[in-house]
């Protein structure tokens, strides 16, 4: 380091760095246009002119950007003569080069104007080298440099050709201060460039080659692209080494062959969106204003590429009619991809939701062959869309998108319901595109052994969904067929159980408890507190004035030490806060830095290790929400970091230590019903070495697996249900108790008591929920009045056997009970059901006609093609609307049932007189049983009376409540499969639990004052997780109803000590102290 | 020095949840989208947890506007926080314009975690607001600065 001094002031500096840098570094201003930190200075633009006085005060003038800074050197960067030379080259610019707005302004700021000089107008370029540097230095390229001489010189390509040493990496355009028209990539290399594109926003953005993959990426940090990196591809460029302080790029990193000796493998690759390319049609590839769903989806996103604001692409304009096309790329089997995506129709009614509230004058169409919303509560949200939102739902088969170029509208072609060929005009189309295998499924499947099904996804065993063809070898998610969040979740879940299962043995062992020191006692200690100032490299400090900002946080009350470090959370600070905990005594920490969603863990981690508890740490949030916030206003940051730190000390001054309560946790499961799912988890844990209790309310286990006979695919269900049924009464871990109920429970996570009503006691740590539902007995249709009238359920039993008279005419009725008041729900099955009778029946009886009356066919995922064969096989398939559903009449007693439904293909009445009319019935919940469990366990159920779980997506096997979990029909209507999936995900849950020796309570939890507790219940009715209960407590002498809050289940949120009209409750960790000392120190 | 600074500026605390709107504020900062520096953030659970009396306290102390934000409806980290206190908001608001508290001083906003431009947005908005409502004067008294009684 030398010491120079610019304009009287001394400064520290590199040795040889250039004196512009310097001075820009130390908050002097220079004008210059031709200077770049990232490349080398060559004098230029002549504007960074200083004066450097020598030996007896002799004035000598330079560029500064090219002088080096030496010892004792003397800058002057203000003076007469200064301003005046500076101001005749400006002139000079500005007359080379009058229009750019770059050099406009500074020619503005240095007080030059034009007139004297002629001017011209056609040149941008002020021949400043910064391109032909950038060139050189950063792509190493040297695709251009100054041609010619004297007036004549300009920046070109060699003899002014096209150049083939040019990457098109465009830095030469990045770095042009004017912004000239001469660096045309084209004209440069004889090729246009292309923006690299963000994958994440649908590429309706673009990227650089190192950048975030998107906001919440884990780990959040940029990375490299290596197809687009100048350094890996050509040895070039390196600014992002140069650059990054904390020197964390290193671009030696390469792909690494590992091996790993492993007890079971998962595979979860993912799907990939279809591309709707030039053969597909439907103009995605030439008509701008066709987008696919997915860019929709980022379109909408207030975080996406137009601000949540929905505009066509063509012309930027607000687009008022909206058409969705459904099924692109899905039940389409001229692109081989007959099955059907199952997502697309409810993100098409959410998408054209979204849309409408952003904008309330868009008018969405969806173009539909069937509204697919089979899942829990989805026909409630469709119907929403349609009655609230005034979304159409068309049934049509389109045919093309054309564009009218004069007004740029696009018509839609379609055939309407009746078959007529209709045109309608709309602003936008959005494809709402499928679900494929990712494109190296095939080379995943090889490498690992595994079978594929017939469309390339991972083929997994009918009725264990997880089981691929290899053993020890899992699969979950869309790798095996299209499926939703929700059941991407629990399929997740099903194989971690799967894959514990062959673990259990091995649990555990793996393992090495980290140990800390005791824990101080700091009772009675003065508040000692350390502030560490943290400059995150430029992150901060570039900002905000750290060192100010340390001194003054030395001066607050309670502060015993204060220190600012380059990089807080590097390990050399980690050690360094250590040590000053114990010189200085610290007994509260501070760290003004990041934010504490990325690095509190880690200081809480340090305040441990130093023999501190975690909760005496606090931080300041300086540079997500302030010095990156504010980098145009440093004075305006500093002084809000300043009362960040302040308001962080205040909070720590009142900081107390929090214990965390452990709890032992009982090895042992209740499973409440004894059908496929209840057995299915109740096997999972007993498996994974818990026991079990099994408790069924009939006298034999089975449940409604009992009344089927075979699956869609073929499998015997009955061959399942007595295997199934054989493993849990021979299983040590299980023990069943059928036809009882339970009667009592007491407790609450990991420590539940139970009775059931056949006298058993016992204790257990978890609950699964597995009750079931019931088949719908319906009231429509003439059902029980004709005995040719008969249910799905029935016909399938019948036909295991074969009917007694061959039929000449079957007639389906589907929706029977479902998806219409009271009960507004989809039952799930019944669509597959159908389609299987019919099959089957065509497969016996070939000359019967079987007709299939229906609403939508739900036919979903893979049970697609199946719908496919039916009609295939002569099944007929026609379509009613609620609003004129089938009659059902026959005459006399004897007389065949006659069934008359509009035919919306002729428009008239058609009349079917079946030998046999079959009920597609629904599911319903078993509301009483459930209601009356949902009491004892106080979980919720949703307005159908199934069990409602904690959160749809994130957590579909869970209740809020910890410790209770959910599965199969008691969830919502499923077929056997899903809830053989449900099952295991739930018992996986469970073991998580019931795997943990104690269960910590974390120590931010609600605390009562029992002086100022009334009971008056509040706090119980607002507790979203049961943790709060009025109970009767010895206090002193007397026994008082107070509110107990049991730290194994509270969450930490605060309700109930904000609304605690007494005042009684806290929240440790933000008591109301805290946060009121927060507020008084602004 | 700074022109800017010579005149009043604003003093807002805004209490933001810690799975939503800090989350929310945090992006913005990643995302470098600048925001006037006048808000001060108290980082709280859930935005159920900010009791009115903070609020009060808050403009007692002389701030000049509060900002109350949390996940939105249907999103909250504790299932119903974010209600519980919109419930709240409703009442605080009815007690502070009978006390003549300016309609805009104590705002409420949903910010997810994924909306930093949505969270630099309301802080705009919020600093405009109350920098066009002026000084608050109604409820704040500084002990030892009789001048803003």
């Amino acid at each position: 380091m030398i010491t120079l001094s610019i304009n009287g002031v001394k400064v520290q500096a590199e040795s040889g760095a250039s004196v512009l840098g310097i001075a820009r570094a130390n908050g002097v201003w220079i004008p210059s246009l031709c200077h770049h930190d990232s490349l080398s200075d060559y004098g230029a633009c002549r504007l960074c002119l200083v004066e450097i006085i020598g030996r007896g005060g002799r004035r000598k003038v330079t560029t500064s950007c090219t002088l080096p800074a030496a010892e004792g050197l003397e800058v002057v960067t203000e003076s007469e003569r200064l301003t005046r030379l500076r101001r005749l080259v400006m002139e000079l610019i500005l007359a080379s080069c009058p229009q750019s707005p770059a050099v406009l302004e500074l020619a503005e700021k240095m007080g030059v104007k034009s007139g004297r000089l002629e001017t011209n107008p056609a040149n941008d370029c002020i021949l400043c080298g910064l391109c032909v540097r950038a060139c050189r230095e950063i792509s190493q390229a040297e695709a251009i440099s100054f041609g010619n001489r004297g007036v004549e010189r300009k920046v070109t390509t060699p003899f002014g050709e096209l150049s083939h040493r040019c990457v098109l990496c465009g830095a030469c355009v990045f770095v042009c201060p004017t912004g000239s028209r001469l660096l045309n990539l084209a004209k440069i290399a004889g090729e246009e460039p292309r923006a690299l594109l963000s994958r994440f926003d649908a590429e309706l953005t673009s990227t650089g080659a190192i950048s975030r993959p998107f906001p919440q990426a884990v780990p959040n940090v940029p990375a490299i692209n290596p197809l687009a990196c100048l350094k890996l591809n050509r040895d070039a460029c390196g600014l992002c080494e140069k650059i990054c302080e904390a020197k964390a790029i290193c671009y030696q990193d390469a792909d690494r062959l590992r091996k790993l000796d492993v007890g079971a493998i998962i595979a979860a690759p993912g799907f990939e969106p279809f591309v709707p390319d030039h053969d597909y049609g439907q103009g995605y590839t030439t008509n701008p204003d066709v987008v696919t769903s997915m860019e929709f989806e980022r379109m909408l996103s207030a975080s996406g590429p137009f601000g949540g604001h929905v505009v066509r692409p063509s012309d930027g304009r607000a687009p008022r009619r909206i058409a969705f096309l459904q099924c692109v790329g899905s039940r389409d089997v001229s692109c081989r991809n007959g099955y059907c995506s199952s997502v697309c129709c409810m993100y098409a009614v959410k998408e054209a939701i979204i849309a409408k509230e952003h904008q309330s004058k868009v008018e969405p169409t969806i173009f539909v062959m069937d509204i697919r919303a089979f899942g829990k509560d989805f026909d409630k949200f469709v119907e929403r869309a349609k009655s609230e939102y005034g979304i159409v739902f068309k049934y049509s088969r389109v045919a093309d998108v054309v564009r009218d170029e004069k007004t740029g509208e696009n018509e839609v072609v379609f055939t309407d319901e009746s078959g007529r060929l209709q045109r309608e005009r709309f602003d936008l189309v959005i494809l709402s595109v499928g679900l494929e295998p990712s494109a190296d499924m095939r080379r995943l499947a090889r490498a690992l052994g595994v079978n594929m099904n017939a469309f390339g996804f991972i083929w997994t065993e009918p009725l264990r969904p997880l089981a691929t063809s290899r053993a020890g070898l899992f699969a979950a998610g869309a790798a095996t067929g299209p499926k939703d969040i929700p059941e991407t979740v629990i399929q997740a879940s099903a194989a971690a159980c799967e894959a514990a299962r062959l673990l259990a043995p091995a649990r555990n062992t793996l393992v090495t408890a980290k140990t800390y020191p005791p824990e101080r006692n700091i009772a009675g200690e003065p508040v000692r507190v350390g502030v560490f100032i943290c400059h995150c490299g430029i992150n901060i400090a570039g900002v905000v004035d750290v060192p100010f900002v340390k001194d003054y946080a030395a001066t607050l009350p309670g502060v015993a030490y204060a220190d600012h470090n380059l990089y807080t959370c590097s390990q050399d600070t980690q050690k360094l806060i250590k040590q000053c905990i114990e010189e200085h005594r610290l007994n509260r920490v501070v760290v003004a830095s990041c934010s504490p969603r990325t690095h509190e863990a880690l200081f809480q981690e340090t305040m441990r290790e130093s023999g501190l508890n975690p909760h005496l740490f606090v931080m300041a949030n300086i540079r997500d929400q302030c010095s990156w916030v504010h980098q145009r206003d440093p004075q305006g940051a500093t002084e809000k970091a300043q009362d960040l730190v302040r308001m962080a000390v205040a909070m720590a001054r009142l900081a107390a230590p929090l214990k965390s309560v452990a709890l032992p946790v009982t090895p042992t499961a209740l499973v409440m019903g004894g059908g496929l799912s209840g057995m299915t988890a109740a096997l999972a844990i007993a498996d994974q070495g818990f026991k079990v209790c099994l408790v069924e309310k009939d006298k034999e286990l089975g449940g409604n697996l009992r009344k089927l006979q075979k699956t869609l695919d073929g499998q015997d269900l009955q061959a399942l249900l007595s295997a199934t049924i054989g493993r849990v009464r021979n299983h040590s871990n299980i023990q069943s108790h059928v036809g009882a109920a339970l009667r009592e429970i007491k407790g609450f996570v990991g420590n539940y008591e139970s009775a059931l009503s056949d006298g058993a006691v016992f204790k257990h740590g978890a609950i699964v929920v597995a009750t079931g539902a019931l088949e719908y007995q319906p009231k429509e249709y003439g059902f029980g009045q004709h005995k040719n009238i008969i249910t799905q359920l029935e016909l399938g039993r019948r036909l295991e056997q074969g009917l007694k008279n061959e039929p000449s005419s079957v007639v389906m009725i589907q929706c029977v009970g479902s998806r219409e008041e009271p009960r507004l729900y989809c039952s799930r099955v019944c669509c597959s059901k159908a389609v299987q009778n019919a099959i089957r029946l065509k497969a016996l009886y070939p000359r019967a006609d079987v007709h299939v009356l229906y609403r939508d066919m739900r036919t979903y995922g893979l049970r697609e093609p199946y719908y496919a064969d039916a009609r295939d096989q002569g099944v007929l398939f026609t379509r009613f609307d609620l609003s004129a559903r089938p009659e059902v009449t026959w005459n006399g007693k004897g007389g065949a049932p006659t069934v008359s439904v509009k035919d919306p293909i002729l428009g008239q009445t058609m009349t079917l007189e079946p030998d046999l009319l079959v009920l597609s019935t629904g599911m319903i919940a078993d509301s009483e049983a459930n209601d009356a469990l949902a009491k004892q366990l106080k979980v919720p159920l949703n307005q159908d009376g199934f069990f409602l779980e904690a959160h749809v997506k994130l957590r579909p096997v869970e209740f809020a409540t910890d410790g209770i979990y959910v599965a199969g029909l008691a969830h919502a209507p499923k077929s056997a499969d899903e809830s053989t999936a449900q099952a295991l995900a739930a018992a996986s849950r469970a073991c998580v639990l019931l795997s943990r020796r104690e269960l910590e309570a974390h120590g931010t939890i609600g605390d009562v004052d029992a002086e100022r507790c009334v009971a008056c219940g509040l706090c119980e009715k607002i507790c979203a997780f049961g943790a709060i209960t009025l109970e009767v407590q010895r206090i002193g002498r007397s026994d008082r109803l107070l509110a107990k809050i049991n730290p194994a289940l509270c969450k930490g949120c605060g309700a109930c000590s904000a609304s605690c009209r007494c005042g009684a409750i806290t929240l440790r960790g933000f008591t109301d102290e805290q946060i009121m000392a927060e507020i008084s120190a602004l | 020095m700074n022109e800017q600074h010579s005149e009043w500026q604003p003093r807002i605390l805004a209490f933001l949840c810690n799975w939503c709107s800090y989350a929310g504020a945090d992006l913005a900062g990643v995302s470098r989208l600048q925001y006037p520096p006048n808000v001060r953030i108290v980082r709280v659970p859930c935005s159920g947890r900010v009791n009115p009396g903070y609020i009060l306290k808050a403009l007692q102390e002389g701030v000049d506007g509060v900002l109350v934000s949390g996940c939105h409806p249907g999103d909250c980290h504790y299932l119903t926080g974010n209600y519980h206190a919109r419930r709240k908001f409703r009442l605080l608001k009815e007690l502070l314009d009978f006390v003549g508290v300016e309609d805009g001083r104590v705002q409420f906003a949903w910010v997810s975690a994924a909306e930093g431009a949505k969270f630099a947005q309301v802080m705009a908005e919020v600093t405009e607001k109350v920098r066009a409502l002026g000084p608050n004067r109604r409820l704040a008294k500084k002990i030892g600065n009789p001048k803003s009684q």
